[in-house]
This record gives C-alpha cells, structure tokens and sequence, in this order.
C-alpha cells in the first residue's frame, strides 16, 4: 500500500521548489529580451545611455538568473529523486523534451550568459548584441521545451502503453511537439514572463522617476516596458483564453472546477464572478454574467459544460474499463503470448490510468468493490474552491494589466512620463503583482490536473518514490530553508543595486562603486581574509 | 519499427557512448570549476588572490554546468529505469550534492556583491563546499555502482530501495569518491597554474602535484581493490533488440567479476593506461611547469579514470546488491527504440553547434587573468 503521508510530502515539494523556480525564470525570459532590445538601440544609434540602460538591468538580470540556475537543477533531479515510478513510467515521452531543452537551448543560454557579462571588452558592439540576443533566445527555447514536457503531462498525445515494458512510449513525437496545450502554454507561459519584465522595469524606473534620480534612463526604460508589456500583456489574455478553450476539450474537470459548475449547465452556461461556498461544497450564492461561461469554455452557443457530478458519473466507468484493462495487463505480464488478453487490452488500455485510481484502495484493483469504485470516481474532482478563487486573482490581474500599460503606453506616446506622480508611486508599489498571477497560473495547471501527475494516465499518488518519510522530512526543510535565505539576500542584494543606480562610467579603470568592487587598492596583496 | 534506419542494438550502444561522452564532458569540463572551488580557500589567500580565482572561472562555469544538467536530461530521456532507481535509490547523497551546487550560482553573483571581509569569506567557504562535495560524493556514487546497490523491483517494475545514507558510505565507495576529488583537485590546479601568475599559481603547482600523485596511487590500490571484490556477470544470455526487462536475465556475483571485460574486449585496457598515463603527464607537467602537458593530461587522466569505471561494469549501468538479476545494464534500462532514434537525431544536430560555440567563448575568454585584467570590468566578480 502506498504511504499518502510519503505522497503528499513529496508534492509539497515538488510545488515549494517549483514555485521558487518560477519567481526567477519569468523576469529572466521578459528582462533578457528587454535588455536585447536596449541593447539594440544602443548599437542603432551609439548613444550611451542605452548601454548604460542595458548595464544596469544586467545587473539585476544576473541577480535573478543566478537564482534561476540554482533552483533550476534541482527541479531536473527531482523527478527521478521523488517520482521515480513517474519517471519509469514516462520517463520514455517526458525525458526527450527535457534533454533536447539541454542540448538545444540551456546550452546556449548559460554558455552564453558568461559573455554577456564578461564579454563587454572583448567583442564588438554587434558581436556581444549577438551574445545578448542569443542568451535571450536561449531563455525562450528552453520555456518552449520545459511546456511541451509539461503539456504532455495535461494532453499526453502522440503516446501509448506498453504492456512489455510497462510503460509509456512514444508512437508520434510530431504529435508530442506540436499538442495544441503545450504550444497554447508556452505562449501564455512566456508572454506572462514577458509582463512580469515588464512590470519590474517599468516599477523600478517610477522609483528613479518619483525620486529625480537617472531620469534619462529612467524614461527611456520606461518607454520600452511599456510597448514591450501592452503588446505582452494583450498575449497572455489572449492565448489564456485559447488554453481555458483547449482545456475544455481535454481537461473537463479543470474547467468545470475552475467553474465551480457542480452540475451540467444548460447551454450557454452562465460565467460566476464571485461565489460563496456552502458546507457541501456547492455555493449558496453566486453572482453570474448570463452566456459568458458557454462562449468562453466551449465557444459556441449550443454546447455545454458538464458539471462535476455528470464528469465523476463518467469517471465511474471509465475506472470500471480500467480494471478489465489492469486485469488483462496482469495476464500479459504472467503469460506475454496470452492473445486473448492482449486483443482485451488493446481495446481498453486508454482507461488504465483510470484502474489506477483504485491502487489507493486496494493492491488488486480488478476485485474492486462498488463503493471502492465510487470513492476512486470522487478522487478525479480536483479541490474546487482554491482553483475558482485563484483562477479569478489570475485572470482579475491579466486584464488590469493589460489596462494598465494601455495608459503607460498612451501617455509615453504623448510625452507624458513623469508627470503624474500618484501613478508613478501606484506603479512602483505593483511591482509584486505579476508574481501573484504567474504563480497563480501555475497552481491553477498543476493543482487543476489533481488526482492526476499525467491527465488519464497515471494519479499522482502512484507516481511517487517509495522513500521514507524522514527523508522527505530532511529534504524539504533544507530547500525551504536554503532558498528563503537565498531570496531573502537576493533582495536585499537587488534594492542596494537599485540605490546605487547605473553606472556613470563604464568599463575605466578607475571605476569606483559601492557595490560592484571594482577597483583595487594600488597596493596589491594586502589584506588576509580568515581561511 | 521498420522505418527506423539503425537497429535497437546499435542504438541502445550509441547511447552508452554518448552517456559516457555527456559525463566525461561533465566531468573534464565542470571538473575545472569543481577543482577550482575545492582549492579556493587554499590556493588564494587575499581577497584579489580569491577574485583572480573567481574571475577565472566566473565567465565558462555556468555553460560547463550543462554538461551536468544534460548528462541528467540524457539518462532520464535514454535510460528512464536507470535514472529512477539512482535517482531515488541514493536520495539522501542526491540532496547534499544538490545542496552544495545551489551554493554555486550564488556564491558567484553574490560574493562580490558586498565588500565586507566576513561576507566574502563566508562565500569564499560555500564556493569550497560547492567544488568538494559534489567532486567527492559523485566518485562515493561511482563507487556504490561497482559494489551493486540494494534495489528490486515488482512486477509492475516499482521500484524499492532497501538502503540507507551512511550504507553510502563503504570503504571501497569512500576510496573511489577520494580518486574522483583527486582527479579534479589536480585537474583545477592544472588551470590555475596554466592561467594565472604569481603565488597562487605556484600554490596550485604544488597542491596539484600532490594530489596528481595521489589520484595514480589511489586508482591503483582501487584496480587490486576491484580485483579481489566480487563484480557481477551476466551468465543468461539478453537478446540485445528485445523490450527492455529489467527482470529477464540471471546475474552472478564471481570475485574479480568487474576485470572480465578486459579478457574479453582487450582494447579495454586502454582506459586506465590512458587514466594512468594522463595523471601522470599532469603531474609532470605540473611539476616542470608546462601548463598545457598538465591542463592535457589532466583532461586525458579524467577521461581514462571515468571510462575505466565505465567499460568495467559493461553491461551493466547500476547492479543490485539484493536482487542480483534485476541490474540495470543497457540492453534493459534503455528508452524505446523510437525515442533513442530522436534523441540520436538532436544530439547530432546539436552536440556539435554546442561544441563549436563553447569553443568559441573559450578562445573570446582566454588569457591570464590577473589582479590588473579585473579592474577593467564592472562586471567582475
């Protein structure tokens, strides 16, 4: 039997490191390319400011990016470390994504990134541009390879079971690559990384505007935020609507959960903006727009939206397909040239995963009772209320956003940049506002998919390592631990750049600065450091 | 899967080798930063003498990383069962040289961040534990895979490990984790010498010097040592284009068992003479300070030492001590047919674009480095 208290320590690490991960990866991918994009201006017209612009959030950029690199290798390791039996059984589909994301585009990232800081001095104006453009490229790639992983894991296309081998191979990997939730996904992802840049540069140049400081910097990256977060902005609404469409189609129970839509709608369903929950779950009070919900899920007028009872009623049998499915897979396993059972599994084997469900109950899942059956069709509801609740924080802030730089973007296109001081402090004080929705986004993905680790395929509870609970224990106080004091000095580290502001003079030997020591005392070798 | 032009044998072979090319990349090119931060505190005494050491390896590291995270990304993509067993089985050493590469990132950026003395040294010491550790236990890892680890499977392939943590921690286990932080010890002390003057140059000389003796006489008394322990054998025969099954062949434990392959395939032999040979030729280098016979024979010592281990355990990847037949070996831990066939594909198109442009940002970033090449960078470490 499988110990849920291993299961759930396990997730709980796998979501603090992953949403750690994931404070620094969306300012990497928005800030390299707007870093690219100074850059290029700079090498366009030789102005220095635009350098100096580039400098300055290259600092902040490296700051960020070395807290990406170190809680990006532990998000590789720990899928054999807590997930093993995941990893066996798709390791087979789930790996390639993730080695090409290595060869094809981390490489390039971090090969590159030395350059970027390093490189200054060496290369020509044009020939570090390139490195720039290239540790941007390599930071959007690696996203796109990260969400086609992660895609198959909501839509898992392009694969089937293996009774031989126990486990997923991949039949399609065309199939793979271009699933229309993995590609919906990584625009979204990376357009929401786009914003979160956005939102960073253009807080922190209010701050230097508000205060009169590096003015001329300061609106220059202002104006670039702007236009670079509208035309984001506008993105990630737009492909999150594609993913809450795409979803309708292969993740029911998401959307209906999201939803709160305990029962089936007649279409087009009503769309909830606030709700209170009742004991049972359901809300006893609830404010809709009528028609919004059936356009928005199913994009039509005419269909409907399950609710969650009708989908639990149709999990029901497809755990019961699931066990003629086990049971056949188990006489295969005993007796490979048995073709009865393999002609049975055959038809079958997509409901497996569903069979799977009732491993919590018991080891011999095709005797399952009536009311095992029953419990294991309640487990497929994921937890409703987080996901409505934050869901609508996610979606609240995409459109706030994409107002917001609206207005920037208008009043930079008129002159007006620090003129309004009011909005140059609401802009400052935002700053945390695009974490709260990425995060949000991720929780709605990687919650919403509960019971499930692979939609279908395989529950999360089966995936897990059979390690012991003291391991878990260890394991996750160190990186909690490890990685708040990390962030907590990457902050403070971060506000003392911004104090310091860009440098005046850039790349002389005589460079003095209070928190980049670059100057050295004339007199070389003095001090001894305690070693 | 007739479309497929290289058979499953050839396959499954290929990704063995390129395996081992992934972690003696890993291990040649990380090993220089991993060397470099397990001889900072010694080699670099002043803060400049420290920022020289940094400054070094500040602008390659984080590519050389990757050889590293790919190495990880390949075995999980080319042998799944292998990368969840390991991964799993040695979970507790997995999170302290996790532990200790987190510091990594960090220590850079952060150090020179803040020009307080305690600040820096405190970085000073993590950048060390982020060099010695993971250099040690991945050699204790390679030493638990030549003793056979306590894992078996269930029919439906689950996994169990029956071990713990200090399990890890065998004589013969410490002996091979000695031999891999010897090797990189004197493979950092190789570049530091070969690109820095003054003392810590000749500091690293002479650290590297004891520690390149030391490997060639640790690996030696680790040759008798295999010798005279059991080593597994695979006495059933596996059909190399067959599905993976972990479960489906018989394996023996037979004294002296990991020395077989050199009766069988002589060429062998040629990994520890070059392991030998290469450690040697780093020490005299280091010794007559010819910095590129060292950074060389480093470099060949470490592709000899790893390809050792390597080819001894052929076929097998990761034995069982406790249930002896379910060993991984590459004809049953490997992806399927399909998958290998795509990963072959990108590696070949992008193993060699990522060797050139490496190359590239090596020839940009060569050249001393010295206390006076710093000052002109704002963003040194």
């Amino acid at each position: 039997m499988i110990d849920m208290l291993v299961v759930d320590l396990s997730r709980w690490q796998f979501a603090a490191t992953a949403m750690y991960h994931f404070i620094f990866v969306p300012l990497t991918l928005g800030l390299s390319f707007m870093m690219a994009i100074m850059e290029s201006v700079y090498v366009m017209t030789g102005r220095d400011i635009w350098r100096k612009a580039t400098l300055f959030w290259g600092t902040l950029f490296g700051v960020n990016f070395a807290m990406g690199v170190a809680t990006g290798i532990v998000m590789e390791f720990q899928f054999g470390m807590n997930w093993s039996y995941y990893s066996h059984y798709v390791g087979d589909v789930f790996g390639a994504p993730l080695a090409i994301e290595g060869l094809m585009a981390f490489f390039l990232e971090a090969t590159f990134v030395g350059l970027f800081f390093f490189g200054w001095d060496r290369l020509s104006k044009v020939g570090h541009l390139v490195v720039t453009w290239l540790v941007a490229f390599g930071a959007n790639f690696s996203a796109l390879w990260i969400l086609i992983a992660n895609g198959w894991m909501q839509n898992p296309v392009g694969a089937k079971f293996n009774p031989d081998t126990m486990r997923m191979e991949i039949t399609d990997f065309m199939a793979v690559i271009f699933n229309s939730v993995a590609q919906a996904k990584f625009v979204h992802t990376v357009s929401a990384g786009y914003v979160c840049g956005a939102i960073f540069v253009l807080s922190i140049s209010a701050l230097f505007l508000v205060k009169g400081k590096h003015v001329e910097m300061a609106k220059r990256s202002a104006v670039v935020a702007a236009s670079f977060g509208l035309a984001s902005a506008l993105s990630v609404v737009v492909l999150g609507d594609e993913s809450g469409y795409v979803a309708t189609e292969h993740q029911i129970m998401k959307v209906s959960a999201l939803e709160a839509a305990f029962h089936t709608e007649p279409a087009p369903a009503p769309w909830t903006i606030l709700a209170i929950p009742g004991e049972d779950g359901e809300p006893i009070w609830s404010l809709s727009v009528p028609w919004v919900g059936g356009l928005i899920t199913t994009r039509s007028l005419d269909k409907e939206l399950p609710g969650i009872y009708e989908l639990v009623d149709r999990a029901q049998e497809r755990i019961r397909s699931g066990m003629v499915a086990y049971e056949a897979l188990e006489q295969i396993r005993a007796d490979g040239s048995n073709t009865e059972a393999r002609a049975v599994f055959e038809e079958t084997w997509p409901d497996l995963g569903y069979g799977l469900l009732l491993k919590r109950y018991r080891d011999d899942v095709q005797n399952a009772t009536d009311e095992e059956i029953a419990m294991a069709a309640e487990d497929t509801v994921p937890e409703v209320w987080p996901l409505f609740w934050t869901f609508r924080i996610m979606m609240g802030l995409g459109f706030f956003f994409i107002a917001f730089f609206g207005l920037w973007f208008y009043r930079a296109s008129r002159g007006w940049i620090d003129t309004n001081k009011p909005l140059l402090w609401f802009t400052v004080f935002l700053l945390p506002t695009p974490w709260i929705a990425i995060e949000s986004g991720w929780f709605i993905a990687e919650f919403g998919r509960q019971p499930w680790v692979v939609e279908g395929v395989l529950p999360t509870f089966y995936a897990a390592s059979g390690l012991q609970v003291l391991d878990l224990v260890l394991s996750l106080s160190f990186f909690v631990l490890l990685y708040t004091v990390l962030l907590v000095i990457m902050v403070i580290l971060m506000v003392r750049i911004i104090k310091a502001g860009p440098k005046e003079k850039l790349f002389t030997a005589d460079d003095e600065d209070d928190f980049v020591i670059t100057t050295l005392p004339a007199t070389p070798a003095t001090k001894e450091l305690g070693s | 899967m007739s479309t497929i032009p290289l058979d499953y044998e050839t396959l499954r072979l290929i990704w063995w080798l390129l395996l081992g090319v992934l972690l003696i990349g890993f291990a040649i090119m990380g090993g220089r930063d991993l060397g470099v931060g397990a001889l900072l505190p010694f080699v670099a005494r002043t803060d400049e003498e420290r920022r020289v050491l940094l400054n070094l390896i500040g602008p390659t590291w984080e590519g050389n990383q990757v050889w590293l995270v790919l190495g990880g990304g390949a075995i999980f993509a080319a042998f799944p069962p292998l990368y969840a067993v390991s991964f799993s089985g040695f979970y507790l050493a997995m999170i302290v040289i996790l532990l200790a590469l987190i510091l990594r990132p960090v220590g850079f950026k952060f150090r020179g961040k803040v020009s307080d003395p305690r600040w820096r040294t405190t970085w000073d010491w993590a950048l060390f534990v982020g060099g010695f550790v993971p250099a040690l236990i991945m050699g204790v890892a390679v030493g638990n895979v030549l003793l056979g680890a306590p894992f078996h499977f269930d029919d439906s392939l689950r996994i169990f490990y029956t071990g713990n943590f200090f399990q890890l921690l065998m004589p013969f286990a410490l002996l091979a984790g000695l031999v891999s932080l010897g090797m990189i010890v004197t493979h950092g002390a190789t570049l530091i010498m070969g690109r820095t003057n003054g003392p810590i140059a000749e500091r690293a000389r002479q650290l590297g010097t004891l520690s390149g003796i030391a490997t060639i006489a640790l690996f030696a008394i680790g040759g008798i040592w295999v010798a005279l322990m059991n080593g597994y054998v695979v006495t059933s025969t596996i059909d190399p284009n067959a599905p993976i099954n972990p479960l489906g062949k018989t394996v023996e434990l037979v004294q002296g068992g990991w020395l077989r392959n050199y009766g069988l395939y002589p060429w062998m032999i040629a990994a520890p003479v070059i392991g030998f040979a290469g450690m040697a030729l780093a020490t005299l280098g280091l010794m007559g300070r010819y910095r590129w016979l060292a950074y060389l024979g480093s470099s060949a010592g470490i592709f000899g030492i790893v390809s050792t281990a390597g080819v001894s355990i052929f076929p097998f990847f990761l034995p069982s001590s406790t249930m002896p037949n379910a060993g991984l070996t590459l004809w049953d831990a490997s992806s399927s047919h399909l998958t290998l066939f795509i990963m072959l594909l990108a590696t070949v198109v992008f193993l060699p674009l990522i060797i050139l442009y490496t190359a590239w940002v090596f020839r940009v970033m060569r050249g001393t480095v010295t206390t006076e090449s710093l000052s002109k960078n704002p963003n040194a470490y």
